[in-house]
């Protein structure tokens, strides 16, 4: 049976029968439609990818006030048409790995402070110039410039001197960082003629796509580079084209009606209907985003653990899953790292229980309600999520009082100021950057407040550390931390909801942003 | 022309330059009282202290905010507009597409929308009353009664998912072919149309009714004139005035209020590109959008008055 199927499956991969058909072929084979799909699509993968023809992204997440400047980017439709454009010294690969595109080879001196970047030959450059160590060290020296405006001056500043000889980049840090390569992958980090010091924005740098069409806020073109050094894995289409669609309904029309071939952000309520619509497929996969509810550890109330531990006891994450995300997600432990980060560990999964916080409530001496900010934009959801968590807290006898703040000027007045809100995180690309941003005490971000010295330790300690299994016991043990004496309450991860069209193959499911790591374009192919 | 008319347009024109000062401080005290300022909407949930410190000395925002209002008002006056301070990019340049486009989109709106709605007025009086009086008014106020998103959505959902006459997104851009520029706007102009639609007619009807009722109207039809003919000859010349002023606040309304629909097509004009900016805090742009908004609605309203003291015999020969 399955030879027939395997069969069949390449006889439409190469054209020679309909989808349609062999879709009704497997069903009288005993085949359900899941799995149908998946071998047609593992077939078409398995012959090869189809060059020609242009293809359309409708993206959320555009401005007319986007800018081609990489330090600048913040948004998606920047992120993924930087991924068109731009080409990274390193990369994460759909798996998890790194993945070595302008640097050839990365190596560390044994205590992980000196890290060697070996230059790959023979990369072009959209202006026809070859990419040098220069043109990396200058990209770099740019990044952590202090008064660079660069969304990778964080982790920039850790490093101490950036030198460039022969076709090496030689990488000084201040402190011992086991993972610079990952921190490398940051999509601000586009190599640029000269580190874009000249001209910052010019949009040149040595990806599949050459800029022709930059109009911020409307649309982003560009033709395949000819001369892209890795053209037979990306840069599969003749033309990309980015259409700024910043509201959902028009953005699921124009994929309906067939303006483009793929969408980002299907809202979860309305998975199901599109689901229906013929030659739409939906893109789900899961992240390390996060929908959470903040508590400053340092304020009271929230100063005091028991509270903070009946808080947390006393939402419903599985309700909240199902309500708000629709099941399109998955259930949140309390601390900010799940399976998209390497080096997890399960811990056990904290469930709502109304007479534990109860006793913790009592035990805390706290009386009367607890205030909690939220807004629209906190995350999709976070009204109803916030009023989910009002109900399952009453049962507990804890009275929460919702307050509904404006959108606008939400993150600068209530985010990070105030003690108790609804907020998002995107996640990162490692535990030891996600816990140095919102966790060391220092940190800008830190939003729970978390200030201990104890764990600052550890978050040091598990960065110098090259050891693997010592480093993945360390990440436990400060997970542990973070869930059983932090501010943050982890209700739910959410997913990456995408939609392709008819026609569209190639996809490969990437864990660390939406649209394949913004590479969907680049790395998808119309069939034939 | 008389010296009178020539005295009366004078005193609107200066009273509209007036206007629009009056308008630009308002705008800009507006654009003081939100929460927040510019440096810190460029960095959002990114902002440090540090990096909010560095964007602020940067783009002169330590300054008090009379200088900075007087510092602009200069600019606009020699033409310069400023660049936009979240991108670095000159506003006159970026203004001068977008603006287009919204003229553009207005335009063939209005072609359709404005004699639709006379001669449908027209039709109106002249079976007033009757069924067709009551379909044509039914439509025209159920239409004008939805909100336009809601048109919108109705549209793109039979034009352009169900039947795929029309493409639901209007992405237009510099050198399209414009075969293919009317095909991607026919969408939103039907959706400007149906939402302008009823005033203006409405308001035609009751103007021109308003004229049936007096002597001379009832004379030319004592003469034997045919009822078309009543209405075309004597009824609307008279009833003008006041039907002009209601074409000219939907023309405005074309052009300052179309941003819902331009964000339901993804069409490129002005009012995405202010709420872009709105929600970026960038002062000069909203003010140069505001100001130019601001400019058109009192143009507009200067040519309606000066069309209705033309028109209006009485106003052209003051005893």
């Amino acid at each position: 049976m399955s030879n027939e199927l395997e069969f069949l499956s390449r006889r439409v991969a190469s054209g020679k029968l309909s989808r349609r058909d062999f879709l009704g072929r497997a069903a009288a084979l005993g085949v359900t439609a899941t799995f149908a799909n998946s071998l047609l699509s593992g077939a078409a993968r398995a012959a090869g990818p189809v060059k020609g023809g242009t293809l359309k992204a409708g993206l959320v997440g555009g401005e007319s006030t986007n800018s081609l400047d990489p330090a600048l980017f913040m948004t998606q439709v920047p992120f993924a048409f930087g991924k068109m454009w731009g080409e990274m010294i390193v990369e994460l690969s759909p798996e998890g790995k790194l993945e070595n595109r302008i640097a050839e080879e990365i190596g560390s001196s044994d205590d992980a402070k000196v890290w060697t970047l070996k230059i790959r030959d023979g990369v072009e450059f959209h202006n026809g110039k070859t990419v040098t160590a220069e043109d990396v060290a200058a990209t770099l020296e740019r990044h952590s410039d202090e008064k660079s405006k660069s969304g990778a001056l964080g982790y920039m500043k850790g490093i101490e001197t950036i030198k460039a000889s022969g076709k090496e980049v030689v990488l000084t840090l201040k402190e011992p960082n086991a993972d610079l390569p990952y921190l490398l992958s940051d999509y601000h980090l586009i190599v640029q003629p000269n580190g874009g010091k000249d001209k910052a924005d010019a949009g040149i740098s040595a990806g599949p796509y050459k800029v022709t069409t930059n109009e911020p806020g409307v649309r982003h073109g560009g033709e395949r580079f000819a001369n892209y050094w890795q053209g037979d894995k990306m840069g599969h289409a003749d033309q990309i084209e980015i259409i700024v669609i910043n509201d959902a309904t028009a953005r699921t029309a124009a994929l309906q009606g067939g303006q483009v071939n793929m969408i980002n952000r299907v809202e979860p309520k309305i998975v199901d209907l599109i689901k229906r619509v013929p030659g739409v497929t939906i893109r789900n996969h899961s992240g390390p985003g996060h929908y959470v509810f903040i508590m400053h550890c340092n304020t009271a109330p929230f100063d005091n653990n028991d509270l903070r531990m009946a808080l947390k006891l006393a939402i419903d994450r599985e309700e909240m899953l199902n309500k708000v995300l629709r099941g399109y997600g998955s259930l949140g432990n309390d601390f900010p790292i799940n399976a998209a980060y390497p080096l997890f560990t399960e811990i056990e999964q904290r469930k709502y229980d109304p007479d534990k916080a109860k006793f913790h409530y009592k035990k805390s001496g706290h009386d009367g309600s607890i205030l909690l900010r939220t807004s629209d934009v906190a995350f999709p959801g976070a009204v109803d999520a916030a009023q989910l968590f009002q109900q399952s807290a009453a049962k507990a006898g804890i009275t929460l009082e919702v307050k509904r703040e404006p959108g606008d000027g939400y993150w600068s007045e209530v985010w990070n100021k105030q003690p108790f809100c609804a907020s998002y995180w995107g996640g990162r690309s490692t535990q030891d950057q996600m816990y140095s941003t919102a966790y060391l005490s220092t940190a800008d971000w830190n939003d729970t407040r978390f200030k201990r010295p104890d764990f600052d330790k550890m978050v040091l300690a598990a960065r110098a550390e090259l050891d693997e299994a010592k480093r993945k016991a360390m990440y436990h043990d400060m997970a542990v931390m973070v869930r059983d004496e932090g501010g943050l309450i982890l209700p739910m991860f959410n997913q990456f909801i995408d939609a392709t069209g008819a026609k569209v193959d190639g996809w490969v499911d990437d864990p660390h942003q939406e649209l394949m790591n913004g590479y969907a374009l680049a790395k998808c192919w119309l069939q034939a | 022309m008389s010296s009178p008319i020539l005295k009366l347009i004078a005193q609107r024109i200066a009273l509209g330059i007036l206007l629009l000062l009056a308008v630009s401080v308002l705008i800009f005290a507006g654009t003081q009282i939100l929460p927040g300022d510019v440096a810190q909407a460029i960095l959002g949930q990114s902002a440090t202290p540090e990096s909010l410190a560095n964007l602020r000395e940067q783009l002169g925002l330590n300054d008090p905010a009379y200088i900075r209002y007087f510092r602009w008002l200069g600019g606009v006056l020699t033409g310069d507009l400023g660049t936009a301070m979240s991108s670095g990019q000159d506003i006159a340049t970026s203004i001068k597409g977008r603006l287009w486009n919204t003229l553009f989109l207005a335009f063939w709106a209005a072609i359709v929308a404005v004699p639709l709605a006379i001669i449908l007025g027209l039709i109106a009086v002249r079976y007033r009353n009757g069924w067709v009086d009551k379909l044509i008014s039914g439509l025209a106020l159920a239409s004008t009664s939805f909100p336009e998103f809601f048109i919108g959505y109705v549209l793109v959902y039979f034009f352009a998912v169900k039947w795929q006459i029309f493409p639901g997104i209007s992405t237009v851009y510099d050198g399209m072919p414009f075969g293919e520029r009317m095909q991607a706007i026919a969408l939103p102009a039907t959706a400007l149309t149906l939402v302008v639609l009823a005033h203006m007619m409405r308001m035609t009807r009751a103007a021109i009714l308003n004229v049936m009722q007096s002597a001379y109207v009832e004379t030319a039809e004592l003469k034997g004139l045919s009822a078309f003919n009543v209405i075309r000859k004597h009824a609307f010349p008279n009833a003008i005035a006041p039907i002009i002023n209601v074409v000219m606040l939907n023309l405005a309304y074309l052009i300052v209020g179309v941003v819902v629909v331009e964000v339901i097509f993804v069409y490129p004009g002005m009012g995405q590109y202010l709420v872009d900016h709105v929600t970026k805090r960038d002062v000069p742009v909203v003010q140069a959008v505001g100001l130019i908004f601001a400019a058109v609605y009192i143009g507009l309203n200067i040519i309606a008055d000066i069309a209705a003291i033309v028109a209006n015999p009485r106003l052209r020969h003051p005893k």
